[in-house]
């Protein structure tokens, strides 16, 4: 009993902040990303408010998520319109009422660059986002965001900055700043069972 | 020289010497063509007539697909621009396409500033106070979903959306893919372009010219780029064309050679004279050059592979020389026409008959052979009877040959013990034939293309890289007008709507997507509202929805332009990709225009053509039709032609021959030989598993008129008692096997069903003919 007194160090603080050092050393952009990574995919609800400057009130839309690791991601709007938009691979389609339109991501390497930033955060893939993106991370692992900031100047024309605020291993916002100051936020919080 | 004869022997040889001049002189002056197209069925249906003009005249005929490869990215990026420009500045090309950023974007100017007129959804509703609510809330909607992106921007002038919904009826997803701004293949490995010549399909001259100056642009880019690794692949419609051209020349040119060497050594070894050895070629070449300038005459042109075929002629004509030679060896002149001429002229006269039925095809090829044959056999046997003995120096004799003839008797006599043995292989070749009887023809036009495998696939690969739509099944609208055929095209677009719904087919291409008729247009005009009751209703449309009106000045101002715009018209589009799509699908004919609207297969595999006929039953001037289909039937129904054709030609050497030789047994044992080489052959092309075609039975009629020779000397001269007429026909076949075995060498498998056909047929009626004629004596010695 004499010892920790001595140093002038309460033993409770010592249990205390031990661990607190040894995680606070590891929670960085891998930690998150390993965490991300280890998420088996799921279904959300999803509200999306856009903010336009040509519109005098946002527009919100919402509807379901449904993700499957690690390229899979089906978003069905069903507000204000029935529409589903399906990444899949080198895929991405829109199916809106009779109109159908689907692309080939390699074709449009802005689109691209756009979709991996979704696809690379989702699923932990820090060497994909990388190549694109500067990253920074801000918070704490229950509270964190991730800046996603273009280093292609194609890119930067038509998006500023993407962020994802979430905790733990679950992305629970995602905001996008475009160039013309318009912007964008999605919610998501999963529904729970199959 | 020493000639028979006075003055009147020179008679002759001068109307010779005059018809020889008159010939080179129309040979000199005739068109020569190298296109498969000649080669396809020719008949006054309106639909037919329009798949062989495409074919020859048609924007695909004159469409070129260019890939690079070998270098990366951003290299292949440069050469295709380079290579672009450079071929649109040589003149020889009408358009080129690359997919680049600047020709998209000139794509993208024109629907941005034409959508008023181009829109299927503009109508008067659509700029109703109702219309432009539900237009405008949709566009809102629209920028909530992810593609909203692409709108946001358009939106103050497009805010009814006219872009996209022209943009939703494209095919985003089937073009080629595009990177570094330029179009790529799939796997990215290959840059994409498609050039347009200026020469039409059937000018094989300037198409051969473009693709070479293609190559020589390519070339001259990569090094001006300092590029070294790149190549260049070109295909198309363009390159099939001098492609086969080539093929066909260089295939004739072989040949001719080939069999002219074999020939030649055939008749110095048996003349032992280079005297006999001249003027034992002088009927051929007299022979096959009026067939080519009768067909120049009869045609208007002459096909590379009827020239070709003039090859083959030499096999038949060169035999009246050698007759000539052999047999008069040691008789006069006189005893020679006296005893053996008449048979010369029956032979010759029952190919005319065999020759003179190809001549009533439809099939232009065809018609263009028997014409060959029948001017030069005539000419060939003409100059062996009435030019030769005259240009023949007095006392020439050939050296003795009877020795041949003798040496082979002893075997033809005993083969003529083995006639059972004839008879027993006949019924074989018939049960034979009986077998095979649904597979011994071949009804696949696609089977005579001179085409090489390779070309073709490179073809498909590249066409599959571009994404360009099936051409195999179409609608085709002919109409008077151009005004006629693009409103048709919209009628005809109407109904095939329902059939994508339905899936009966996968969709359709038109071209008034891009060029609407000038009523629709003016429809569409009709139906945008004048400025300020635009804005009027604007006003009361907007009542609700989150934009205000003084943001849409952009729309206002577009449709006021939209409202006094002169109508779109393929002068506006010349230069796009668009105008390239409309120039493919509407096509101006010697009369009138004509539409191609190609269909794409829906997902079930499968197109409902009995759906497609019955949607478009009231539109009298739109049909249906299956390419692939459509053509081998047509080819199906002239081999039917042609075999029928054929038989008549046979029965009409029946009458000939019985007529001439006015006995029963003597026709049998002239005609038996002949037909049982006929079947011998068919039999063994049947177990070889090689189809006949057309050109395979113009072989067996070449059969039968060679074999004819054969059957007559051994029936009416007892060739097989004497030596020399049977010296003669050994040689004489000799060289027919020589000619024809060339031709069975050939890539081309036009030239290539002849020769397979015809070399074993002459040796096969050679022997039947000794085997099966009357009982032989043997005359000692001369």
């Amino acid at each position: 009993m004499k010892l920790p007194r001595l140093l002038g160090v309460p033993s409770w603080l010592t249990f205390m902040v031990l661990p607190a050092i040894a995680c606070a050393a590891t929670w960085d952009v891998d930690a998150l990303m390993r965490g991300l990574a280890k998420y088996e995919g799921g279904r959300a609800r999803f509200v999306e408010t856009k903010t336009i400057a040509l519109l005098d009130k946002p527009v919100v839309s919402s509807g379901e998520l449904l993700y499957t690791p690690p390229a899979r991601l089906e978003k069905r709007t069903l507000k204000p319109r029935q529409e589903v938009m399906l990444l899949d691979g080198d895929q991405l389609s829109l199916e809106r009422g009779k109109q159908k339109l689907s692309i080939r991501l390699s074709d449009q390497p802005e689109a691209l660059a756009f979709v991996d930033s979704l696809r690379g955060t989702l699923s932990g893939n820090k060497a994909a986002l990388e190549k694109t993106y500067k990253l920074h991370l801000a918070g704490t692992e229950e509270h964190w965001t991730l800046d996603l900031l273009p280093d292609d100047q194609r890119i930067a024309t038509f998006v500023l900055r993407i962020t994802f605020g979430g905790s733990h291993n679950r992305v629970e916002w995602i905001r996008y700043l475009q160039a013309d100051g318009d912007s964008s936020v999605m919610t998501i919080e999963p529904i729970e069972g199959k | 020289m020493n000639h028979t004869g006075g003055r009147a022997a020179l008679i002759p040889i001068l109307i010779w010497l005059l018809g020889l001049t008159t010939c080179v002189v129309i040979v000199s002056r005739s068109h020569f063509t190298a296109d498969m197209s000649a080669f396809l069925p020719q008949r006054p249906s309106a639909s037919q007539q329009l798949l062989v003009e495409q074919l020859r005249e048609g924007n695909l005929s004159r469409l070129l697909l260019v890939g690079i490869e070998g270098v990366d990215g951003a290299d292949r990026a440069r050469l295709s621009k380079a290579l672009a420009a450079r071929l649109v500045a040589s003149g020889e090309f009408t358009g080129v396409q690359n997919g680049d950023a600047a020709a998209l974007a000139k794509d993208r100017e024109i629907l941005l500033s034409y959508r008023y007129l181009l829109s299927p959804a503009v109508t008067s509703e659509r700029f109703s106070v109702a219309g432009l609510h539900q237009a405008i809330a949709d566009s809102i909607d629209l920028l909530a979903s992810p593609a909203g992106l692409m709108i946001k921007s358009l939106l103050p002038r497009d805010p009814t959306g006219e872009l996209m919904e022209l943009l939703g009826g494209l095919d985003a997803g089937n073009g080629p893919a595009t990177d570094h701004d330029i179009w790529v293949s799939r796997d990215g490995q290959r840059a994409l372009l498609m050039a347009q010549t200026a020469a039409a399909g059937s000018d094989t001259d300037g198409q051969e010219r473009a693709v070479t100056r293609l190559r020589a642009d390519f070339a001259a880019a990569a090094a001006a780029l300092g590029i070294a690794d790149a190549h260049v692949l070109v295909s198309g419609a363009p390159v099939f064309s001098v492609s086969a051209r080539a093929t066909i020349k260089g295939e004739v040119e072989r040949l001719a050679i080939i069999s002219a060497v074999g020939i030649v050594a055939v008749l110095l070894l048996a003349y032992r004279s280079g005297t006999a050895l001249v003027l034992g070629l002088l009927p051929v070449l007299s022979g096959a050059l009026a067939g080519i300038a009768a067909v120049a005459l009869g045609f208007g042109s002459v096909h590379g592979l009827t020239v070709g075929f003039g090859t083959t002629l030499i096999g038949e004509a060169v035999d009246y020389s050698i007759y000539y030679f052999v047999q008069s060896q040691d008789s006069t002149e006189a005893d020679w026409r006296a005893r053996f001429w008449p048979t010369i002229r029956l032979g010759v006269l029952t190919s005319l008959c065999g020759f003179a039925s190809l001549l009533f095809s439809g099939f232009p090829g065809l018609a263009q052979l028997g014409l060959y044959s029948m001017s030069g056999l005539v000419v060939a046997a003409a100059v062996t009877r009435f030019v030769l003995p005259r240009l023949r120096p007095r006392g020439f004799r050939i050296r003795d040959t009877s020795g041949v003839g003798r040496a082979f008797a002893p075997l033809l006599i005993a083969l003529g013990h083995l006639r059972w043995v004839a008879f027993a292989l006949a019924l074989v070749a018939l049960a034979i034939l009986f077998v095979q009887r649904d597979h011994i023809w071949n009804t696949r036009l696609a089977d005579l293309s001179p085409m090489s495998p390779a070309l073709l696939q490179l073809d498909q690969s590249l066409r599959n890289d571009l994404g360009s739509p099936d051409q195999g099944y179409l609608v085709v609208i002919v109409a008077p007008t151009r005004a006629g055929a693009l409103a048709s095209a919209e009628r005809v677009a109407d109904r095939l709507q329902p059939l994508v719904a339905r899936g009966a087919i996968g969709g359709f291409e038109t071209p008034t997507r891009f060029l609407p008729s000038e009523a629709t247009q003016a429809t569409r005009r009709a139906a945008l509202p004048e400025r300020a009751e635009l804005a009027a209703r604007l006003k009361q449309a907007l009542a609700g929805l989150p934009l205000r009106a003084e943001r849409l000045t952009a729309f206002l101002d577009d449709v006021e332009a939209a409202k006094s715009q002169p109508s779109l018209d393929a002068e506006r589009l010349r230069g796009s990709t668009l105008g390239l799509a409309v120039d493919s699908m509407l096509l101006q004919r010697p009369a009138g225009w004509s539409v191609l609207m190609p269909l794409r297969m829906p997902a079930t595999g499968k197109i409902d053509a009995v759906a497609i006929r019955a949607a478009l039953a009231d539109e009298t001037d739109a049909l249906y039709v299956d390419l692939g289909e459509e053509s081998n039937r047509l080819y199906a129904d002239y081999l039917t032609e042609a075999i029928w054709l054929s038989l008549a030609g046979f029965v009409a050497i029946t009458v000939l021959l019985g007529v001439t030789l006015r006995s029963a047994t003597r026709l049998l044992h002239v005609l038996a030989p002949l037909v049982l080489a006929v079947l011998l052959v068919m039999a063994g092309l049947a177990l070889a598993s090689e189809r006949l075609t057309l050109l395979h039975l113009v072989g067996l009629l070449l059969t039968v008129a060679v074999g004819s020779n054969y059957a007559l000397f051994f029936d009416g001269c007892d060739a097989v008692g004497d030596p020399r007429t049977l010296t003669s026909l050994i040689v004489a076949n000799t060289t027919t096997v020589i000619g024809f075995g060339a031709l069975a060498t050939s890539a081309v498998p036009v030239l290539h069903a002849i020769g397979i056909t015809v070399g074993p047929g002459a040796i096969l009626a050679l022997l039947l003919s000794a085997m099966l004629a009357g009982r032989p004596t043997i005359k000692g010695t001369v």
